[in-house]
């Protein structure tokens, strides 16, 4: 077995573990029928055990594959999406030796398990480093990136578990809409792991060449039936689906075609879900967190921030510039990637400032936290996949 | 306002909140709340004292934290929408212009491109708005911090151990109950243990930690204010130097804005992975996306004319030898020389034969220099070639003159005139690549194309930058502030004893309640204190309960 497979069998062992323990967390959650705490601090610790013995093969993944490549595994989507899982589950084990809550768990492992199959629909092959990455600012600037988001992500899941429990699903409201809304999209990213894994297994592939944006003829792949066409396209594959329609030239249609794939997909799903529940999926997990302490929710969400925002501070601001005035001559240059994290970081210094006021501890903090993370996946996933797109640089 | 007196004798600042010496609340409202607002030690604020002059107003404008919110939040918002559409810097255009930059938003991205652009946005991090913004950012800062630095440290620099009754049960870590002869002793014992500074008075304690953790704060806005000024210097002349150089291969040239320095190009090269020889692990990914760059790099030598040269003396000393990559940039006296760019096989020479066009007969070569083109070249049979008009990027003819677009030799065009034994009244050819116009008629000559030489010319940014020091500063001193303020707490514990033998205690932290109640439980259990509460869960549960009972 060559070091790549013995990463990538490493990768799947720490996944595995992940599933099991999301399970013996809500398990552990959930409780006996006589209500009684005990259960849940045994199921607790042997779920946490089963997460502490993923998160070493995890580890193991990454350093084997760093051996493998030669380089920090950072530099490519599928390489930092699966350390951004990694580190949400680093960030999860430091919270729960501080405050020994499961119920954090059941929200973290799930996303965690997300995030990295998300990740595996991207090329993972081993690839070069151009120039421009060929630097030990690589592992240093982006490893403490992703350990920051990492932490900061547990904000958003202690916020969750606040909103499970604070918010009334029986009765109509904003709240109740939006807490829907997030379970929706992490059911959407479930769509698109769907749609990725179905088409690729039956080997989809559809041939067009388009014009591009500057007036220059170009060919693309399509590896999902095409619901939209590219600038000016002509067919070129035969009996493939001829896409509904046509886009302007500064839309990627193809990847417009994979986001509506996955929307049906997942909402599919979604309604899947929903019917043989007969709940919303936000009250599906309402018993999971009854028996939440909210102050302490409140508290991680603020610790987690706490902890996070000076690592995210010199990862994403302070070491970026370092490297950005070594490998292009200045260091800030208001790149799409660059503005992002500034975006980051002053929506936290902006959460952190309204802390300071009485009127914004709880609820409003809880959707702060989440919507942190939002954030941080807007400048994960569109930031690179769309925005960036647009730019020379990549 | 006046300065306020309290019960217990002690006379405040104007605008106290609650009483330096004593701690009772000075004010009506906070004299009705359960529990006392702690978080600048109840001092008066200049901000919330003075409110008459138009100084004072501006001051509370800018101390407001919900102005530097909104001010946060603002650029935070602007930021966002300027990355929804390319920044003009790096929209390519032919030939750069408003007009043609203009152009390229509406062609590009229509309507929504023309409606950004007309707002300003293609360049929208320059904007004066943009750049007000961020100097109300700087003022904010500055006034919130000293507004509330200075009254908070006062207050925490003469702390009284033993404080009013009321003060202690409006906090909201409050005990209070029957104890043991020793619990004082015990609880010093153990808070010592524990690291806190202890300092008794009669009949209390005052146990405090962590204390320099409430300037962090305001050590990170001065990093930030440092790191703002370091932007705002760059603006000045001599601060900063940005400029490109295309240096080709063998060209020794002075390097911009670095009087004195002179860098030669030895040698220019680009290398690809090539998925041999230890790459092969690579096949995979090259095989999906094509060629991948591996190296880009100059070999340059750095020449400085000596200090006691003379005006005119073209002698330079050797400095040093580099090979310049991206990455690895050569710095020499506070400049840095960048590898950015490059451009592969540009024209170097060409070369012609000047031939019989009837008999193709050659009567020499000749070989132009295409970056210093002779005016003349005698071939050795006696004939001459007369370079009339050099036009290195030929563009077209404009009234009948041969015009060039740029400097660079893209599209060499050159004006001759041929005068061989035969023909010695001279005929005139004009000659671009694979193009012959005779303008005179037909000639009995011809220049015949031979070969070329070509060169790469690598494309190097310098820069200086004296700025770099104090952002450095700026950000060490933000970085040392928010580890300050965040991964350490201010904690305090008033514990006194009554005349009854009971005892009192009250605990506060700036942050981390978790931590306060854990230090406070192994003091309990030690030195069997009465049980504590957390006064704001309870006042939550509270109004909880009565929100629940009324519908
Ligand atoms: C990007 C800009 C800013 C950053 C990164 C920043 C950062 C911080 C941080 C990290 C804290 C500590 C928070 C905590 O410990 O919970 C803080 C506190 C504070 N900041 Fe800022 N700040 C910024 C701008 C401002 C502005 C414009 C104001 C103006 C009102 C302001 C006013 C304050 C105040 C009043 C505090 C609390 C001080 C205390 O508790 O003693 N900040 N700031």
């Amino acid at each position: 077995m060559s070091l790549t497979d013995i990463s990538s069998n490493l990768l799947y062992v720490a996944f595995i573990s992940y599933l099991i323990a999301t399970f013996v967390f809500g398990g552990a959650v959930k409780g006996n029928k006589a209500g009684t705490f005990k259960s849940e601090k045994r199921w607790g610790t042997i779920a946490f055990a089963i997460t502490v013995f993923g998160f070493l093969a995890n580890l193991g993944y990454f350093f084997t594959r760093w051996g493998a490549t030669g380089h920090a595994p950072l530099s490519n989507m599928f390489e930092f999406t699966t350390a951004f899982g990694m580190t949400l589950v680093g960030g999860f084990i430091v919270i729960y030796a501080l405050y020994k809550t499961p119920v954090i768990g059941m929200i973290v492992l799930p996303v965690a398990l997300l995030i990295i199959a998300f990740a595996s629909m991207f090329p993972s092959e081993v690839s070069p480093l151009i120039p421009a990455l060929q630097s030990n600012w690589l592992a240093i600037h982006v490893s403490t990136v992703v350990i920051a988001e990492g932490i900061l992500a547990i904000s958003a899941a202690a916020g969750l578990v606040f909103l499970l429990k604070e918010v009334d699903m029986t009765k109509k409201s904003k709240q109740r809409f939006w807490l829907e809304a997030i379970m929706y999209s992490l059911v959407l990213v479930i769509g698109f792991v769907v749609a990725s894994t179905y088409f690729t297994a039956t080997g989809y592939e559809a041939e067009f060449t388009y014009v591009d944006k500057e007036g220059v003829d170009a060919a693309i792949t399509y590896k999902m039936p095409p619901i939209f066409g590219m600038n000016e396209y002509t067919q070129m594959t035969e009996g493939t689906l001829t896409p509904f329609v046509e886009t302007p030239a500064v839309v990627n249609a193809s990847k417009l075609t994979t986001v509506a794939w996955s929307l049906i997909f997942g909402t599919i799903l979604y309604w899947i879900i929903r019917l043989i529940a007969r709940k919303r999926i936000a009250a599906l997990l309402k018993p999971f967190v009854k028996n939440v302490n909210l102050q302490l929710m409140d508290e991680i969400g603020y610790r987690a921030i706490i902890i996070g925002f000076p690592v995210f501070t010199l990862g994403a601001l302070i070491f970026a510039m370092i490297w950005a005035q070594i490998a292009w001559s200045r260091f800030w240059g208001w790149d799409p990637k660059e503005v992002w994290a500034l975006v980051t970081w002053l929506f936290y210094a902006a959460y952190l400032h309204l802390r300071l006021g009485k009127g914004w501890q709880g609820k409003k903090s809880a959707w702060l936290g989440v919507a942190g993370f939002a954030i941080i996946m807007f400048n994960l996933v569109a930031v690179n996949l769309i925005i960036a797109g647009l730019h020379s640089y990549a | 306002m006046e300065k306020m007196q309290c019960t217990c004798g002690h006379i405040n600042p104007p605008g106290t909140v609650l009483c330096e010496a004593c701690g009772r609340s000075l004010t009506e409202k906070e004299q009705n709340s359960k529990l006392v607002d702690m978080r600048y030690e109840g001092t008066a604020r200049r901000s919330q004292t003075y409110n008459k002059s138009i100084v004072d107003k501006i001051w509370n404008f800018f101390s407001s934290v919900k102005v530097g919110v909104s001010i946060i939040v603002a650029l935070l918002v602007a930021a966002a929408i300027g990355t929804i559409l390319p920044q003009e810097q790096y929209v390519t255009v032919p030939v750069r212009t408003d007009a043609t930059i203009e152009a390229y938003y509406s062609d590009v991205y229509g309507s929504i491109g023309k409606v950004y652009y007309f707002l300003g946005f293609n360049d929208l991090y320059n904007s004066f708005w943009f750049i007000i913004l961020v100097g109300m950012l700087a003022i904010s800062l500055i006034i919130a911090s000293l507004d509330r630095f200075v009254p908070l440290y006062r207050s925490l620099k003469n702390q009284r151990v033993l404080r009013h009754q009321s003060f202690m049960n409006k906090q909201r870590i409050y005990a209070e109950g029957p104890a043991d002869a020793d619990s004082m002793q015990k609880a010093e014992a153990k808070l010592k243990e524990l690291k806190y500074k202890v300092s008794t008075d009669k009949n209390g304690l005052l146990a405090e930690k962590g204390r320099f953790s409430r300037w962090g704060p305001y050590v990170n806005h001065i990093g930030l204010i440092i790191f703002l000024f370091g932007v705002m210097l760059r603006m000045m002349p001599g601060f900063y130097v940005d400029e490109t150089l295309w240096l080709r291969e063998g060209e020794t040239r002075a390097i911009p804005e670095a009087p004195g320095y002179t860098l030669e190009n030895k040698g220019f090269e680009v290398e690809n992975y090539t998925g041999e020889d230890g790459e092969e692990k690579f096949g995979e990914a090259l095989d999906r996306v094509g060629t991948v760059a591996k190296n880009y790099q100059t070999d340059v030598v750095l020449y400085q004319k000596p200090e006691d040269a003379l005006p005119g003396e073209t002698n330079l000393e050797k400095v040093k030898e580099y090979p310049i990559r991206v990455n690895q940039p050569l710095k020499f006296d506070g400049y840095a020389v960048y590898q950015m760019d490059f451009k592969e096989d540009e024209l170097k020479t060409m070369t012609f034969a000047l031939t019989n066009k009837e008999t193709e007969e050659s009567l020499g070569n000749l070989t132009i220099d295409l970056i210093n083109p002779e005016k003349e070249y005698t071939l050795d049979g006696g004939s001459v070639v007369k370079l009339l008009g050099y036009y290195p990027d030929f563009s077209g003819f404009e009234d009948g003159e041969p015009q060039t677009k740029t400097p660079l030799p893209n599209n060499p065009g050159f004006l001759i005139e041929m005068t061989t034994p035969e023909t010695p009244q001279g005929e005139t050819s004009f000659i671009t690549i694979q193009n012959t116009v005779e303008p005179f008629g037909d000639n009995d000559y011809k220049l015949a194309f031979q070969s070329v030489e070509t060169r790469d010319v690598s494309g190097l940014t310098i820069r200086k930058d004296r700025t770099l020091p104090i952002l450095g500063l700026g950000g060490l001193i933000f970085m040392i502030g928010v580890a300050q303020g965040m991964y350490f707490n201010h904690r305090r514990f008033w514990i006194q004893q009554q005349a009854d033998g009971g005892i009192i205690l009250a605990g506060h932290t700036n942050k981390n309640w978790f931590g306060l109640k854990k230090d406070l439980d192994q003091v309990k259990e030690y030195a069997s204190l009465p049980a504590y509460t957390d006064q704001q869960e309870e006042i939550e549960k509270l109004e909880k309960e009565e929100a629940e009972l009324t519908p």
